[in-house]
């Protein structure tokens, strides 16, 4: 499936959650922001929720700022 | 100091901390501690998918420091709004430090964007805290909508020139129901006494901080620029004149 994340497109050869998402690509869950197709996706609903093809993310974090 | 509260909430410190742009965590940490800071503000950006960083997060300690963060990058209400809900979303306290800044050159606040995306946020139940031109009408427009501070600017971010909208800013101090606290532009521990020597309620600095090579020690320097402002402002500074008035006795000289 493709995905959209952070406004690049990307396959992956299999389907799978959100959850498991931020598992392969070595981000901590709890620390990033998920946005699924423009709505806000809470903690726990990552590994209750699939990915399919052509979604589109957006993974967020807290950086320095003043 | 005399404690100061924002939407319930008390502070032993006037002075509050941004994160941005320091060298390295030890050194934003070091600051932040030797500032006696109790609130920080930090942004949120997309992550860097192919090279993760080390979350900014894991150097904080949220039982010390309320997490304040802020909408920086949103050149609209709408894109503000929803930086705010993201960082709900995050865990965060509702409080947010709203900024909307469509110009890149000089990061001015847009009075028209932010005083609609305050209206939003608070509607939907945040503590907000807006960056805002030293405007007295707008700071009045927005404690109608229900902010929780007003923050003028004391110059353009990161210019480090100081309290260049002076007059305003009392206007805005004198008028105010809510806590002024007087955010960007503040390059010097005098420049935040001068602000709470004027009667604002607290500062926010960031670049001051991160611009210098001992970002501890600068820390250590606007706490006490903020706590004599803070305490003149509370005794009373003395009028100004124009004509010398001695402060020595005027007579007795040791003269014929």
């Amino acid at each position: 499936m493709q995905l959209i994340i952070n406004g690049k497109a990307r396959d992956f050869p299999t389907t799978f959650s959100v959850a498991e998402l931020l598992n392969q690509l070595g981000l901590t869950c709890g620390r990033v922001v998920v946005e699924l197709n423009r709505n806000i996706l809470a903690a726990d609903h990552h590994s209750t929720t699939p990915l399919k093809n052509g979604d589109s993310l957006e993974l967020i974090q807290f950086v320095g700022g003043g | 100091m005399d404690q100061f509260t924002i939407a319930g909430r008390t502070f032993n410190s006037r002075l509050m901390v941004g994160t941005g742009k320091f060298s390295s965590n030890q050194a934003m940490v070091a600051a932040m501690e030797h500032s006696g800071c109790e609130i920080v503000t930090v942004a949120l950006r997309r992550v860097d998918i192919d090279n993760p960083q080390d979350s900014l997060l894991s150097h904080i300690d949220r039982s010390r420091y309320l997490l304040l963060p802020n909408t920086s990058g949103a050149r609209t209400a709408e894109e503000a709004v929803r930086l705010a809900r993201l960082a709900r979303a995050a865990g965060c306290d509702p409080w947010v430090k709203l900024e909307v800044t469509p110009d890149p050159y000089y990061l001015l606040p847009d009075p028209i964007e932010t005083l609609k995306a305050a209206e939003i946020l608070v509607k939907d139940g945040f503590v907000v805290l807006p960056y805002m031109p030293a405007d007295p009408v707008l700071a009045k427009h927005l404690e109608e909508v229900g902010v929780a501070t007003v923050m003028p600017l004391g110059a353009p971010i990161g210019t480090n020139r100081g309290l260049r909208t002076r007059d305003l800013i009392a206007i805005i101090i004198e008028q105010a129901q809510v806590p002024v606290v007087v955010d960007a532009g503040l390059g010097a521990p005098s420049h935040a006494a001068e602000a709470m020597e004027l009667g604002a309620d607290a500062v926010l600095i960031n670049t001051a901080l991160a611009d210098t090579a001992d970002p501890a020690a600068m820390g250590r320097a606007f706490k006490k620029g903020v706590e004599a402002g803070r305490l003149a402002y509370l005794a009373g500074l003395g009028p100004q004149r124009s004509q010398a008035e001695a402060s020595s006795p005027l007579t007795g000289f040791l003269r014929d």
